[in-house]
């Protein structure tokens, strides 16, 4: 029997520290560890995108990646995007154009939008469906998906210029 | 889906991996992002006593471009060549084919090295690598050897590479002429139901030089010496074409599989080389 890894890691801003054997995938270390349940267990073999979280960030399926190999980074799941007091502007947009139906492929989802519109504040129909392309949502027919991310980068850039 | 229990390691330098290489050889793999072997090992399809993590090693994640060629580490992930843009104008072939695999989360880990190490025919990478023909630097006990990516690949999953090496470099000729990735797909993320890499160059209005390498239609990634013979000193027109696919068909050997049966692997090989062969020459 392999011995235990001390294993520490920063989820949505809070230190956390136990010990786990070395095969314990992060999709199992948040949810049934840590409880954070927002990253879903989808086809669990790193096709629909369902456990996205970032780490370090990075969009990455926690259920590709071993909580030995993210010690001592920093995750973040939807917990740490928004919650119901304040939404985040994807979120937001999610809700008012109804870019989820069952709503299970949806924390996996905004998680990934993220990181895409950080690295592109302004992206074409194209290129949300390209960067969206390791999230499968088998409801909507990703159109109300797209207006979505659309929305929310309208929005948030406003706000940014808003600011500056 | 759980893999079966192993020791992780995360060694600080090259000689940390080598050593425990030696000390349980076979029983011990490297990993680089993981994203070949870890669906492997959950599905129980590899068994890996000793997982040997070679994030924290130095010295492997940086793109090196010379005035001649260009040195990949092994643990540069494909999103890091996509996102590289001096290696885009150096290479493009190399951008327009990480575009290709997988999806944006697996792009963020799934490394070169690891994508020509693994020997796996559907990945992208080897072809494109006899294509370019790039060399491999694997280092072991004896120290480094470079190994043409044309000779690597002798088998699924078997390779030039011994058990207790680490690929640590891809050093790729810097690449002249037009170029096409062309992979046909059933949707995003999947493997190639074929696959054609060509670089093509062009004086006046002849090829002068060509080179042809197919994915996912052996067991082995396919350089077709022939095919790229075929369209020398011709001005890539239809017969040319034509003579490169049917040399193309010769060297490949597709089986049947659930992206569909022989006959329509190779009927969608030629309609994939043409197309390559095409836009790499109108971008000559």
């Amino acid at each position: 029997m392999p011995k235990k890894m001390h294993i520490k890691l920063n989820v949505n801003g809070k230190d956390e520290e136990f010990l786990a054997e070395p095969r314990e995938l992060l999709i199992y270390t948040l949810r049934e560890r840590l409880n954070i349940t927002g990253p879903h267990i989808g086809c669990e073999t790193s096709h629909c995108g369902a456990c996205t979280v970032t780490i370090d960030g990075k969009s990455v399926k926690a259920c590709t990646i071993f909580a030995a190999q993210a010690d001592g980074k920093e995750v973040t799941t939807i917990e740490g995007i928004g919650g119901p007091d304040d939404l985040h502007p994807l979120q937001n947009a999610f809700k008012e154009h109804h870019g989820l139906q069952c709503g299970y492929c949806t924390p996996g989802m905004i998680t990934r939008a993220t990181k895409l519109l950080e690295e592109n504040p302004n992206p074409t129909e194209e290129e949300i469906r390209f960067g969206m392309a390791g999230n499968i949502c088998r409801c909507t027919g990703y159109q109300n998906i797209v207006k979505s991310i659309q929305a929310a980068a309208t929005e948030m850039n406003a706000a940014k210029e808003a600011a500056e | 889906m759980i893999p079966a229990a192993f020791e992780y390691y995360r060694p600080k330098d090259m000689d940390g991996v080598l050593s425990i290489l030696e000390e349980h050889g076979d029983d011990a793999r490297v990993m680089a992002g993981g994203h070949s072997l870890i669906p492997m090992m959950k599905l129980r399809m590899a068994d890996v006593p000793h997982l040997i993590d070679l994030q924290d090693v130095g010295g492997m994640s940086d793109i090196e471009l010379t005035a001649d060629s260009i040195r990949i580490g092994a643990l540069v992930t494909q999103a890091d060549i996509i996102d590289h843009a001096r290696l885009a104008a150096a290479a493009p072939i190399l951008r327009e084919a990480a575009l290709q695999i997988a999806d944006p989360q697996v792009r963020y880990m799934g490394t070169i090295g690891g994508n020509v190490a693994n020997g796996d025919p559907g990945n992208d990478m080897p072809g494109l690598m006899q294509c370019l023909n790039a060399s491999f630097t694997v280092v072991g006990a004896d120290g480094e050897r470079d190994i043409p990516a044309r000779e690597f690949y002798e088998a699924a999953y078997m390779t030039a590479r011994e058990d207790e090496e680490v690929l640590t470099t891809v050093t790729i000729p810097l690449p002249k002429g037009g170029y096409a990735y062309e992979k046909q797909k059933r949707k995003i993320g999947d493997y190639a139901t074929a696959a054609a890499a060509v670089q093509i160059v062009k004086d006046g209005s002849n090829c002068v030089s060509a080179s042809i390498a197919m994915t996912n239609l052996s067991d082995t990634p396919i350089y077709s010496e022939d095919a790229s013979a075929a369209l020398v000193g011709t001005a890539v027109d239809a017969a040319a074409l034509d003579a490169a696919v049917a040399a193309m068909l010769e060297d490949i050997d597709p089986t049947e599989d659930n992206r569909g049966p022989i006959a329509f692997k190779n009927h969608v090989a030629g309609v994939i080389l043409r197309r390559a062969i095409t836009r790499a020459w109108s971008r000559a």
